[in-house]
């Protein structure tokens, strides 16, 4: 019973935490095509969005980093203002995802941008077939 | 050698399917010559596998680039050590690499305990031989290792096409530690197959007492310690590698690791209450049983592309596989659970408040707790695209909110749990045990205060730290001082004859200070300081007491790369302390490139040094990071694996017990002299390590 109170109180004291670290880190996920719809505060929340680095766009400012992100045939141009340096595995074509806030003007600046790395597991192609030589 | 491998993987598969089957007869016949032959079955699987793994193996080495994984993984100009990582490179790779390892422990299951209990080992190889059968069908139909290349030709006919060269390894794993992480990782995640084996083959079998806690204890802390190294070697490869100055980012593939560790850690203290009172036995059976089913979580995590990670994985088939498997384990286990339940009733129940066992429920309730909020994290966007049809997800806020605080009471507990009696302590003895130590923890957490520290958790944490290492260096004393007081022996001797007698106990004290180093450490992430500038020869950077000074840049061609490389002399003072090089790689074969860090790390602080990039004017941009008490993590790594290895190892002689209540403590590890005064109590075991 004692038990019971104290481990309630734990559980209550975390839930409580967990609940306000929520609301600090919450993002929302959204595809490209979708972020013209948003309306309201779904607009100005903090969010995550994926796609493919557009061949040739990385451009690099003082102070940000400009490329686009393309999905499928929407695009989106982003800034980077984030202080960490950009991943090695960012450049043109590589998938990403970035992090941050749509600007009024409709550019996405981000804060944190994340490009596909290390372990990259890829799908297995159907077994028993051979696999198509694409690459040289 | 490829037809030899996938033949041998093929020829594994059914040889587990004939284990289990043949198994199932030997349970429902019992008839010695079936449980032989599954037996032999189980053997037969883990040889095969081994053959399939030393083609792959042999197939990299011969750079045999008409194979499609070895094409992708490996390229010629790779040097040997990483040949031999690239075979775990990838989806396929890692997969037989599982089975692989997972077939060591297994090989070494039946060696160990054959034609011993024979009403449990038929039932534990069943089991074995289903997770085995799971694997071997990844490894057999959905991601062989061993496909060839092909090449449809102008009229639409597929032949065979080897590449010139292969693709290279992915330049972020071409680190020595990775030659060293995965197997760890993996080691643990498979380890805890075993215990798992044994938890739901006793439970099949309604085996008598609490026997399958003593054969599965060594098994589950091999697994914890393989585990807890491979956590810590990945936490340390991300903070040299990756070079954003941090080792731990909540990343769903970290938190996959983790929360196995986390379950696995709260089972080791939990198995104690049953060992020792009888209590307990749903809850360990459900902890084995979800560790292990974490593990699988984790090992599909990584591969599914359900959450998006850094470690980022394409999306794919193999996710549902995954899913079933673990739907199906599930299943069976509650089936076998509710079907004999009865088997787990405690004989025992909760007497105070104040003692051994409510530290190990409150032990338990907070690791578990901890894993929930990783997982739901973790899980976050999926559970909140099911039930609201929003993807959100969250991030480390939320995982540092809920697990710093559960961390400091783990810490506090570590330090009260192993001097509180079973059943009920005293007032007295509270403050006899307590006393000093606290008093120690209360002082240097005042220093630190009067020195200017204001962060509220890293003061909380250097109490507690010090607080649990005084009572740690208390029980050495103690237990020193009685035998230097029987034998005359010096205190050093005394401190290891005491440690050898009870391997288990004071193990179970070095690991625990290992963890207090490793949370020390992380508690100087508060101090962390950065800075990032644009530098040229000649310039200079200040960050905390150093100054960077930047001598030259050069850039050298190696045959698999080209190497940019930054002169940077240090100085503190005015006083030249040293050189650090930080290099960018970039590697032909991949057109990738990789970032190699400059540390120069002391117990005290890491002056950490990226060369972050270029600017578009061609100007090298330096990031220097200065993160206090990092190295403290690594060697509190090292602390707690030579803790879990010296538990491991068999107790020198057994001794009368200094406290009552301890009996059954120093009674575990076999083999035993004979003549130990023999207790009562299935304390009293073999662990079958003859």
């Amino acid at each position: 019973m004692k038990f019971g109170i104290g481990a309630g109180v734990i559980i209550g004291t975390l839930a409580c935490l967990a609940w306000v670290g929520t609301q600090e880190s919450k993002t929302y996920y959204h595809t490209i095509a979708e972020l013209p719809g948003l309306t309201g505060t779904a607009a100005h929340q903090r969010m995550r969005v994926g796609g493919d680095v557009q061949a040739g766009s990385i451009k690099h400012y003082s102070g940000r980093i400009d490329f686009v992100l393309v999905e499928d045939t929407k695009t989106l141009p982003v800034s980077y203002v984030g202080t960490d340096p950009l991943p090695d595995t960012f450049k043109d074509g590589a998938q990403c995802l970035i992090e941050g806030k749509i600007e009024p003007d409709g550019r996405f600046v981000a804060e944190q941008v994340q490009a596909k790395c290390a372990s990259k597991y890829e799908p297995a192609p159907p077994s028993g077939t051979p696999t198509p030589n694409t690459k040289s | 050698m490829d037809l030899f491998g996938s033949y041998a993987l093929l020829l594994a598969f059914f040889c587990a399917v004939y284990a289990i089957g043949g198994g199932i007869a030997a349970i429902l016949t019992r008839r010695p010559l079936l449980i032989k032959s599954a037996r032999n079955a189980g053997f037969a699987v883990c040889v095969l596998i081994w053959l399939a793994m030393g083609s792959l193996m042999t197939l990299f080495f011969t750079d045999r680039f008409d194979m499609a994984y070895v094409a992708a993984h490996s390229n010629r100009t790779l040097s040997p050590i990483f040949k031999f990582t690239a075979v775990w490179a990838g989806q396929e790779g890692s997969l037989l690499f599982w089975s692989f390892l997972l077939s060591i422990y297994v090989f070494s299951v039946l060696f160990a305990y054959r034609g011993k209990h024979p009403e449990l080992m038929p039932y534990v190889g069943v089991v074995m031989a289903g997770v085995q059968i799971f694997f071997l069908t990844m490894n057999n139909f959905v991601a062989s290792p061993f496909q060839v290349l092909g090449a449809a030709n102008s009229s639409g006919v597929l032949h065979l096409a080897a590449m010139a060269d292969g693709r290279g390894l992915n330049p972020l794993l071409q680190y020595p530690e990775m030659a060293v992480h995965p197997p760890t990782l993996y080691s643990g995640y498979t380890g805890f197959t075993i215990p798992f084996a044994f938890a739901l083959g006793a439970l099949l079998a309604r085996y008598p007492g609490e026997k399958w806690i003593h054969l599965t204890r060594r098994w589950t802390m091999i697994a914890w310690c393989f585990q807890s190294a491979g956590i810590l070697m990945g936490a340390h490869w991300a903070y040299a590698v990756l070079g954003w100055g941090g080792y731990w980012a909540w990343d769903p593939v970290e938190n996959a690791s983790l929360m196995p560790w986390l379950t696995g850690t709260a089972f080791l203290h939990s198995v104690m209450m049953q060992e020792k009172r009888g209590m307990m036995r749903v809850w360990n059976v459900w902890l084995v049983f979800s560790t292990f089913f974490l593990c699988i979580l984790g090992t599909s995590l990584t591969r599914s592309g359900v959450v998006s990670s850094v470690h980022a994985f394409a999306e794919s088939a193999i996710g549902h596989w995954f899913w079933s498997f673990l739907g199906i384990a599930i299943l069976i286990c509650l089936i076998a659970y509710w079907k004999n339940r009865d088997y787990l009733r405690s004989d025992n129940q909760l007497d105070s408040m104040v003692s051994r066992e409510s530290s190990f429920l409150f032990n338990n309730l907070i690791l578990l707790v901890a894993c929930v909020a990783v997982l739901s994290g973790t899980l976050f966007p999926v559970l909140s695209e099911a039930v609201r049809g929003t993807k959100i997800s969250v991030g480390p806020p939320f995982f540092n909110r809920v697990n710093i605080p559960i961390a400091m009471f783990l810490l506090f507990l570590t330090g009260v749990g192993p001097l509180l009696a079973w059943r009920k302590t005293s007032m007295e003895s509270l403050r006899r045990n307590f006393g000093w130590p606290l008093l120690g923890g209360v002082i240097a957490a005042a220093i630190a205060f009067a020195l200017g520290l204001r962060d509220f958790y890293v003061t909380l944490c250097l109490l507690l730290g010090v607080f649990v290492t005084l009572t740690i260096l208390s029980e050495f004393y103690r237990g020193a001082r009685v035998i230097s007081a029987r034998t005359g022996a010096n205190l050093v001797s005394s401190v290891s004859q005491l440690t050898m007698r009870n391997t288990r106990r004071y193990g179970g004290y070095i690991v625990h200070f290992g963890m207090v180093l490793v949370f020390i450490g992380i508690s100087g992430t508060a101090f962390n300081q950065d800075k990032q500038m644009e530098m040229s020869p000649g310039s200079v950077m200040a960050i905390g007491p150093y100054t960077l000074h930047f001598q030259n840049f050069d850039s050298t061609q190696e045959p698999n790369f080209t190497a940019e490389r930054i002169t940077i002399e240090v100085l503190k003072g005015n006083r030249s302390v040293m050189m650090l090089y930080p290099e960018r790689r970039l590697y032909a074969s991949s057109e990738e490139s990789g970032t190699m860090v400059a540390i120069s790390s002391t117990l005290k602080e890491d002056l950490y040094v990226v060369y972050a990039g270029r600017n578009p004017n061609g100007a090298p941009v330096i990031h220097a990071y200065l993160n206090p008490l990092v190295k403290n993590i690594w060697l509190g790594g090292v602390i707690v694996v030579l803790g879990t290895l010296l538990a491991l190892v068999p107790n020198r002689q057994a001794v009368l017990a200094f406290r009552p209540a301890e009996v059954g403590v120093h009674l575990h590890g076999a083999p035993q002299p004979a003549h130990v005064p023999i207790l009562p109590g299935p304390a009293r075991s073999s662990e079958g390590h003859d």
